[in-house]
């Protein structure tokens, strides 16, 4: 079988300068790499500008009351009292409670993901977090509001009930009210479980399946398993998942707002009425005004250091860790 | 079959059978403390899931039975939202005129004098506007930033340090990106600065850092054959970015876009205080404007049953908004993944 081979067609053999010599187009380039620059650097000058501006409104509070506004006991704007620890006191034992309650949990489901599911029950199961962490915020907060309180309410009058006689326990969980530290706390720590299980799980998936093999080789039980390497081979990462649950749990407004009682105060009946640094800004910023306003926004200055700091932390933990934490980060 | 015996063995203690190697190998000759915490482990890892499961669902239901009614109206998606519900929601009932808490003269005359038609258009045409305000700000930055951190800077130090602070940027909260635009935007232009571009900017500050990361990690499964390959045939790397990277990528940058579009849909708090408030519809980035997640928070605030009626139905919508988003997202990164090198 013969061919006609037609003739190549003919090529320039002198192409115009050489390969090393810039061409058209290189002005593009740098154009296009100027750009992509910019973009990125966009996130540094946001992060800065949210620092410059609030702190610039913030701070005729910060002056006015000096040391009174970060140390001060009392948050009573119609008697110009601006004392922001009642505030901090919440947020730091309502996420302390949403943290308790979902660690745990995170790590149950984690472990269940990577160790024990089927691969189709494992695609279940993620959907089903998945979802999780896409209800909004606001929609947890109705839904607590009109269907949980009253639960909450009877459920924790028994427990009070319960633990009347007993010290320590009766300061705790006295009786109180159905919007309360714990009640905010219990839905956060619904909130807060898809990011803490979405990072934990990367971190399972970093120990060595040699390891895992070897444990199961010798013997171990898939408990004596997670117990003896998955858990001591990732604790560096859940440390960081949990620093990372705080962070959000801190940071979580419109939910906790609904639920905690709007009542800034400190106190040890985690079944009592308290108030968060978000949720205060979210319900009185709109109206306010004067040094009122500062105030509010001298709150988002620390909620923003705060949790800049705690994410700071914990990334660091977890860096380990591919960072894929998808959109529920 | 040739196993070791020890010298020591009995006669009579054969060759053990398949079936009998099978049962010293098998969880049934584990000691009873064993087997129970192994077994105890597991149930409480199912346990785990059921806690986290059971509230979504007892959720889910009782959203859908609260706001699925007024939804399923054509006044829900067409009519402005009623204004001062609390009170035409006393004239309306009789049980609250018979408590007490209604206008004696309305109670009088029979009550329901007022009819409430109940519709949710503004917020929802809001919401779309305001979140499509934040998308056009923030994903086309936040997909350039990612092509720096991917295509330029790589492992260099300012890039690090960006990737980093892009993090730490997705765990600030989203009601100080509220008050960081309510400082720069409402306190400068007083309340005619409340409009859904202010939304748009805070919701957009919301959504970039997330959408740099979920791009780069979408770049970063892009093969480098392929940009070699393009690099080959002397092509400039703008041109190799924007021809083959990104359209390589696409797919799963429409994913991660799309969960950044869900987050910022359903976000209220840096909403509340940048959009203001109205009750008709308004198509305008500029003037007041209202989303779907402030009228659940208002009509929250409002009390009352037709308030409450309407707080479910906007509940109902938003969450039929974020999840087609989220499932969206999910169904395109499944289908078209990269299959990673």
């Amino acid at each position: 079988m013969t061919m006609q081979l037609e003739a190549p067609p003919s090529v320039d053999p002198s192409p115009r300068g050489s390969l090393t010599e810039e061409g058209s187009g290189a002005g593009v380039d740098r154009l296009f790499r100027r750009v992509a620059l910019l973009a990125g650097g966009a996130v540094l000058l946001i992060l800065l500008l949210i620092a410059i501006s609030t702190t610039n409104q913030a701070w005729p509070a910060f002056s006015e009351f000096g040391a009174g506004y970060f140390f001060g006991t009392e948050w009573i704007p119609s008697e110009q009292l601006y004392g922001i620890l009642p505030l901090v006191f919440g947020t730091v034992v309502v996420s302390l409670i949403a943290v308790v309650f979902a660690v745990p949990i995170s790590i149950g489901i984690a472990l269940f993901i990577t160790e024990l599911a089927h691969r189709r029950v494992r695609g279940f199961i993620t959907l089903v977090i998945d979802l999780l962490a896409a209800v909004p915020s606001v929609v947890f907060g109705l839904w607590g509001f009109y269907q949980l309180i009253p639960i909450f309410q009877s459920v924790f009058n028994w427990i009070a009930d319960l633990v009347s006689g007993i010290p320590v326990l009766n300061v705790l969980f006295a009786p109180g009210s159905g919007s309360s530290f714990m009640s905010a706390g219990l839905v956060l720590a619904l909130m807060i479980t898809p990011i803490i299980t979405s990072v934990t799980r990367e971190v399972f998936l970093t120990v060595p399946v040699n390891d895992k093999s070897g444990a199961l080789a010798l013997g171990a039980t898939r408990w004596e398993m997670i117990k003896g390497v998955v858990i001591p081979h990732s604790s560096g990462g859940l440390t960081g998942a949990v620093m990372l649950g705080l962070g959000r749990a801190m940071g979580e407004t419109v939910a906790v707002a609904l639920l905690i009682g709007a009542s800034p105060q400190i106190s040890a009946n985690l079944f009592g009425r308290g108030e968060t640094m978000p949720a205060q800004i979210f319900r009185s910023l709109s109206e306010a005004s004067g040094t009122y306003r500062s105030a509010l926004i001298g709150l988002g200055v620390c909620l923003f250091v705060i949790t800049i700091l705690i994410n700071i932390s914990a990334r660091r933990l977890v860096v380990i860790v591919d960072r894929r934490i998808k959109g529920t980060a | 079959m040739s196993t070791v015996t020890p010298p020591d063995a009995p006669e009579s203690d054969a060759d053990p059978t398949p079936a009998e190697i099978r049962k010293m190998l098998s969880s049934a000759s584990l000691s009873t403390k064993r087997r129970v915490r192994n077994t105890g482990a597991s149930i409480a890892m199912v346990l785990t899931f059921l806690i986290a499961a059971v509230p979504l669902v007892f959720m889910g239901t009782s959203v859908v039975s609260q706001g699925i009614g007024v939804v399923m109206s054509a006044d829900w998606w067409t009519q402005p939202i009623p204004g001062d519900v609390g009170r035409s929601d006393l004239a309306g009932n009789e049980d609250l005129c018979g408590l007490g808490f209604g206008d004696t003269a309305e109670c009088e005359s029979g009550g329901s004098t007022t009819t409430v038609v109940e519709g949710m258009q503004p917020a929802i045409v809001g919401t779309f506007l305001t979140v499509f305000g934040a998308s056009v700000l923030a994903i086309p930055l936040g997909i350039m930033g990612a092509v720096y951190l991917n295509e330029y800077g790589k492992t260099g130090r300012l890039a690090q340090f960006i990737r980093f602070m892009t993090d730490v940027m997705v765990g600030v909260p989203s009601v100080v990106m509220g008050v960081f635009v309510y400082s720069i935007w409402v306190v400068r232009f007083g309340t005619s600065g409340k409009s859904a571009f202010a939304a748009s900017l805070a919701l957009g500050c919301l959504m970039l850092p997330i959408v740099v990361r979920s791009t780069e990690e979408m770049l970063k499964l892009v093969p480098n054959s392929l940009r070699e390959a393009s690099a080959a045939l002397g092509t400039r790397t703008w041109k190799t970015t924007v021809s083959v990277v990104l359209p390589a990528a696409i797919a799963g940058i429409t994913s991660g876009c799309l969960l950044a579009v869900a987050r910022a849909a359903g976000e209220t708090a840096p909403v509340v205080f940048t959009i203001g408030f109205v009750t008709t519809t308004n198509l305008s980035m500029r003037g007041q404007n209202t989303t779907l997640s402030a009228q659940i928070y208002s009509q929250l605030q409002n009390g009352g049953t037709i308030a409450t009626q309407l707080a479910w139905g906007a509940a109902v919508t938003l969450v039929v908004i974020v999840l087609v988003l989220t499932l969206a997202a999910r169904g395109i990164s499944k289908r078209f993944a990269i299959v990673g090198s």
